[in-house]
């Protein structure tokens, strides 16, 4: 048993982070920045990171990124497009310019023009609609235009397997978004200060944070065994892995950006504060091949 | 990275296995039965070679990494087996802090069961400010002469000895007057009252008035006022990832729930299931990151902090289930309510993240 990232993978959790805070947004107002978003997509273009599993990247590797994008808001397409890339190179079809459609709508969608999308163990391209308004403010959805079109079948263990790794990469966001809240919170209640003293300096406050950074803490370790058994464990043990991992990340998640929203008081409850931009990134990616406690076999392992 | 067994783990495993196929069901794994023949079990688990994995070989341990306390518990729990006794914390102290005379003469005997051992270090006016402690220990000639009141003393009523903190300077500033003691239980001036605990259980904590008890001066562990480092290190090991060793029990409990549930599982159940799976990759990830050399202090709070909602998740499950008339299930929910207070309360445990981590100045 050995659990730790390799000196690779830390390289690649730090060169994402140092992508996210370099080019993500830092603010409400950053998000409508359209330079910084054109020079943010050229830098992911690149990594080469959305083409990921084409280049022999494991679950791990993809969740790493995830997680940091997530914990930037990068307002970037990549979970949609590298999922997608997934697909199509397992049915051999061309994945580039593809982002994924779940759940009647494509994600991920602004500058695509095309989804792919996984029914049963069929592969089939959609083309898409128009962008429209969505809950997530860093990343687009588009309705579906046209019909479906089959491109190539998976065999069901490669099926489950790629269920597996979007439960994980999401359940990574869902970590990403919540270390990103909770570091808002501290820094706030770290310059905040009320009766001359700063906010976080009262047990109140301090404990919200704390019980935070646990559920934080928990999330890690449960995404991380999650994005390991999406190629390590048989297909139907990695789905379940997932689906712990995602249950649990959706819910910190959820509880640490409300936490986040509290400790800025009354500012955490405007437009301008970034807290409700993590919080709706969290909602979206735990709506994303959500899970709902009753699938969860409790009699197992 | 890798989540399962390497070759070596494995082959422990199956050796752990077969021993526990002939003798996990002889010792009660649970309530008053149990605490009575704890130290039966103990010297088995020892004889066995499966105990002190991860402790000096010299003092009779193995060295062995600390994953394979957690294959030691996992497979307890799996066997029906009674808990590895907790005494990682007293090992630490001690070697930490002792000289190797002290640790020649006592690990040996702590580790392989033969002495049985007890921590006095909580008081009625001293819970989670420990260094509020009143017990005074005077020197007079060759020893020192304890006077007060200890509780929450585990196992205190077999205990051979005890790791007393006491004060030694009236005089000195509030953490600098404590000393530690290695101090017998078996003499006059040494008296013993059971707590009875809200589940029944008679004989894990006891209460300890020392009046007059001796100890003799090379029985300090450490300088003088030196008591306080060693009570750090002492309550930092309590919360330890490999202490922290319950995730499998509780994953057996949870089992034991779904099978004795008709139909789907309530949701406290399935939250109980998520949680308990969780604390089982935690303590992986955390003793990992021990192979770095990475030293858990204050990130212990954490663990504790998650282990406590763990369990507390699984009491909640087991009164979903059982109702209040299954007395064992009655019994594992009111004892989980102990986990947020002993070890250092959850409420502890938040200030220590909150000043030490986040740094919120709290």
């Amino acid at each position: 048993m050995d659990v730790r990232l390799t000196a690779e993978q830390r390289q690649l959790r730090d060169a994402a982070a140092k992508l996210a805070d370099d080019l993500g947004p830092g603010s409400v107002q950053d998000l409508a920045d359209d330079g910084r978003i054109t020079r943010l997509d050229k830098q992911i273009e690149t990594t080469g990171w959305r083409s990921l599993r084409s280049d022999e990247a494991s679950g791990v590797e993809v969740a790493i990124v995830a997680e940091e994008f997530g914990r930037g808001l990068v307002d970037a397409p990549f979970l949609g497009p590298v999922l997608a890339d997934d697909l199509a190179r397992q049915v051999g079809a061309d994945g580039t310019g593809s982002t994924i459609a779940v759940g009647g709508h494509a994600i991920d969608a602004r500058g695509y023009q095309r989804a792919l999308t996984l029914d049963g163990t069929t592969v089939s391209a959609v083309d898409l609609g128009a962008v429209r308004a969505a809950v997530d403010l860093t990343r687009a959805t588009a309705d579906l235009a046209g019909t479906a079109v089959a491109v190539g079948d998976l065999d069901s263990d490669a099926a489950e397997r790629w269920l597996a790794l979007a439960l994980a990469t999401t359940s990574a966001d869902l970590v990403g978004t919540a270390r990103g809240a909770h570091t808002l919170a501290c820094d706030y209640a770290k310059i905040r200060e009320q009766y001359g003293k700063s906010i976080g300096s009262y047990q109140a406050v301090a404990h919200l944070l704390a019980e935070s950074l646990a559920l934080i803490e928990g999330s890690v370790s449960v995404l991380r065994h999650a994005a390991w058994a999406v190629d390590e464990l048989a297909p139907a043990e990695a789905i379940r892995a997932g689906r712990v991992a995602k249950i649990y990340c959706a819910r910190a998640a959820r509880t640490v950006c409300e936490t986040a929203i509290q400790v800025h008081g009354g500012i955490g409850n405007t437009w301008e504060c970034l807290a409700h931009v993590y919080l709706r990134r969290a909602l979206t990616s735990a709506e994303l091949w959500p899970v709902k406690l009753e699938e969860i076999d409790v009699g197992l392992p | 990275m890798d989540f399962r067994d390497s070759h070596d783990e494995a082959a422990f495993r199956d050796r752990l296995r077969s021993w526990l196929s002939l003798h996990a069901k002889e010792f009660p794994s649970s309530g008053d039965e149990y605490w009575a023949r704890q130290g039966e079990w103990h010297r088995a688990l020892y004889e066995g070679g499966f105990f002190g994995l991860s402790w000096p070989r010299e003092y009779g341990g193995q060295e062995l990494p600390p994953v394979y306390d957690v294959i030691l518990d996992e497979e307890l729990a799996r066997a029906g087996a009674p808990p590895r006794p907790s005494l990682g914390y007293l090992v630490a102290g001690l070697s930490r802090h002792g000289s190797k005379e002290l640790c020649s003469r006592f690990l040996p005997g702590m580790i392989n069961g033969t002495e049985r051992w007890c921590q006095g270090f909580s008081e009625p006016g001293a819970g989670s400010d420990l260094a509020s402690l009143t017990t005074t220990a005077s020197r007079e000639g060759d020893n020192y002469v304890v006077h007060g009141h200890k509780i929450w003393t585990s196992y205190s009523d077999v205990a051979d000895w005890c790791l007393l903190l006491g004060r030694t300077d009236p005089g000195a500033k509030r953490h600098r007057g404590i000393s530690a003691f290695i101090i017998s239980m078996k003499q006059p001036g040494v008296q013993q009252r059971p707590l009875q605990m809200i589940n029944g259980v008679t004989t894990e904590f006891g209460q300890v008035f020392f009046d007059g008890a001796t100890v003799p001066a090379e029985h300090l562990v450490g300088a003088p006022g030196e008591g306080w480092p060693l009570a750090m290190t002492v309550v930092g090991h309590e919360r330890e990832p490999s202490t922290l060793g319950y995730a499998a029990r509780y994953g057996k409990l949870v089992r034991e729930l779904a099978a004795r549930t008709d139909g789907p599982a309530s949701e406290e159940l399935a939250w109980a299931a998520v949680q308990t799976e969780m604390l089982t990759h935690h303590v992986r990830r955390r003793l990992s990151e021990q192979l770095d050399g990475v030293t858990h202090t204050s990130d212990g709070s954490l663990d504790k902090l998650l282990m406590t909602w763990v369990e507390q998740s699984v009491g909640h499950a087991a009164l979903s289930v059982g109702g209040i008339d299954d007395p064992g299930l009655l019994s594992a929910y009111l004892y989980s309510r102990a986990q947020s207070v002993m070890g250092g309360t959850s409420q502890i445990q938040k200030n220590i993240i909150a000043s030490r981590i986040l740094g919120l100045g709290a």
